[in-house]
């Protein structure tokens, strides 16, 4: 099972900082995801970006995580040398993880 | 209860204009806002500005105008816009023009005070992002703005402004601000202005909390995404809201795409920085009543820190770019020598280069995880900072030189340069802005 068949998912950038929300399609699921979808997966899952930090807030009433993953964006929308400068297509890549308890 | 209805216009400077203007004509709108400003945009129309003193706003202003203002003034919809980018005082006298020449009387606020240029450029301010100070910038600092609140807006509302043009204000402050204008709530009523912030929060992409930007075909449908609708929001006066769109519209309401805007661009949902305050959004809730009607409650706030965040704008050289394609077998292979032989005749002649990035579109441009499978065709870009925009060039052109003098079948080179803005923050005390609204009436 992949994260993408049970949450959705946006990406926001602050400078040189991505936020990633994933978001539980059904109420019931946010538990499972809360324990699998960690600080040091979601860092493993991005580390082609070589993050400086990831941070986890979470957000029982919507169902809701939102990762804050500093450092990842060459330098952020305004200098970055990526195709994707905004890296919005982040969350695409976040939702592909293989979601294994 | 009373309520009043608040919709968004736009998302961005760009942004499509046939909702807003659907919303003029059929929204049964109090105002009508329109959210124009990017980052770096600001430091571009201040050079704009420089060139020429009546320049400097919004490029799209004139067509917005004139489009969505014989609407709002037949039903009494006010417009605040952030469309005043650098130079408010100029926008304003523009939309006098064109309310003038549409015989429709004005009254047009423009706000100014977020430029601190000269606060920013006389202190040895701290850079938020880089540890270092403002004097290391100092001769190519461009521009520096205030994200101001909501407070010169209110002033321009209750003088009777019809429309109110800004330069750089926290952008949930454009929504936030009608609300205490209208419901006279207090500028220390902190969970009131956290729910507030929240409304403003959920509409300043306007399209995004409407299904734009959530569809993913077979999980995510949502239906006629070319007629896509711009949100509204109707706002009770102790802050309870309903997100909905006009009736016909394409797009969707729903709890999931509000709960996507809800954490857009959002870091800690306990601490949102704003001018006036911060909000919290961690127990903020959404549910759906109606089918396109999402009611939104839970927005909370608590004091401000009594700084206010400057974003400076700098110049930061060029980049250069260039892109071919590949295709078919052996497709990865061809791209993967057109990108070293590109880097190694930059080297050759001599072209200096600070940074460089070189990607296989369709393969790893996105992300740059290794991928295994062998695409039908795949497109390599290189990207280079440069001193100069004659550096900058050389990149595209020693990719077009590909055709010739690269590997076999390379097609459709194409190539650019830009100027870089780069935009770093410093926070100010409070009280070194001084914000304010100017009054310009037309009667025609």
């Amino acid at each position: 099972m992949k994260l993408r068949d049970v949450a959705h998912s946006r990406t926001g950038d602050k400078g040189n900082t991505s936020n990633i929300s994933v978001i539980a399609y059904r109420a019931e699921d946010y538990p499972l995801i809360c324990k699998l979808v960690t600080e040091e997966r979601v860092q493993m899952q991005l580390a082609g970006l070589n993050p400086t930090r990831v941070t986890r807030y979470e957000l029982p009433k919507l169902g809701a995580l939102n990762f804050v993953i500093a450092g990842a964006l060459g330098g952020g929308v305004t200098r970055s040398l990526a195709l994707d400068a905004h890296g919005k297509a982040l969350s695409s890549i976040l939702l592909d993880m293989d979601l294994e308890p | 209860m009373r309520s009043i209805r608040l919709g968004a216009g736009a998302g961005y400077s760009g942004d499509r204009i046939e909702p807003a203007v659907d919303l003029a004509a059929s929204g049964d709108l109090d105002y009508l806002v329109f959210e124009c400003l990017a980052e770096r945009t600001i430091a571009l129309a201040q050079g704009a500005r420089q060139a020429n003193p009546n320049a400097g706003y919004d490029p799209f202003l004139d067509e917005r105008m004139r489009a969505v203002l014989p609407a709002a003034s037949r039903n009494d919809t006010r417009i605040i816009s952030n469309m005043g980018a650098a130079n408010p005082l100029a926008a304003a006298r523009r939309i006098g023009d064109i309310a003038r020449e549409l015989g429709l009387p004005l009254k047009v606020a423009a706000v100014t005070g977020d430029d601190v240029l000269d606060v920013v450029t006389s202190g040895n301010w701290p850079i938020e992002e880089t540890g270092g100070y403002i004097p290391d910038l100092r001769d190519r600092i461009l521009s520096a703005n205030a994200y101001l609140g909501v407070a010169p807006i209110v002033e321009a509302l209750t003088a009777g402004a019809d429309v109110v043009v800004t330069g750089r204000v926290a952008d949930p402050a454009l929504f936030l601000a009608p609300l205490i204008h209208e419901f006279g709530w207090a500028m220390d009523d902190w969970d009131r202005l956290g729910q507030g912030t929240l409304v403003g929060h959920l509409m300043e992409c306007a399209g995004q909390v409407t299904g734009g930007y959530f569809a993913d075909p077979g999980k995510k449908d949502v239906s006629n995404l070319a007629r896509l609708g711009f949100p509204i929001a109707e706002v009770r006066a102790d802050g309870e809201a309903v997100i909905t769109k006009l009736s016909g519209t394409g797009g969707a309401v729903t709890a999931a795409t509000c709960k996507e805007q809800l954490l857009y661009e959002i870091h800690d949902p306990a601490a949102y920085f704003q001018p006036d305050l911060i909000a919290d959004f961690s127990e903020a809730s959404v549910e759906e009543i109606a089918p396109d009607r999402v009611r939104v409650t839970g927005g909370r706030g608590r004091q401000h820190n009594g700084s206010l965040k400057v974003s400076v704008g700098y110049s930061d050289g060029w980049v250069g770019e260039g892109e071919i394609s590949y295709a078919g077998p052996g497709a990865v292979a061809r791209g993967r020598l057109a990108l070293e032989i590109v880097r190694e005749r930059l080297a050759i002649s001599g072209v200096a280069l600070s940074d460089i990035r070189a990607d296989l579109i369709g393969l790893n441009a996105l992300y740059p995880g290794a991928s295994h499978s062998e695409p039908p065709d795949v497109r390599i870009r290189i990207a280079g900072r440069t001193r100069s925009q004659a550096e900058a060039q050389r990149i595209g052109n020693e990719v077009e030189t590909l055709y010739t003098n690269g590997p076999a079948g390379g097609g459709g080179a194409s190539k650019a340069t830009r100027r870089t803005i780069g935009v770093v923050s410093v926070l100010i005390p409070r009280e070194r802005a001084q914000p304010r609204a100017e009054m310009l009436e037309v009667t025609p």
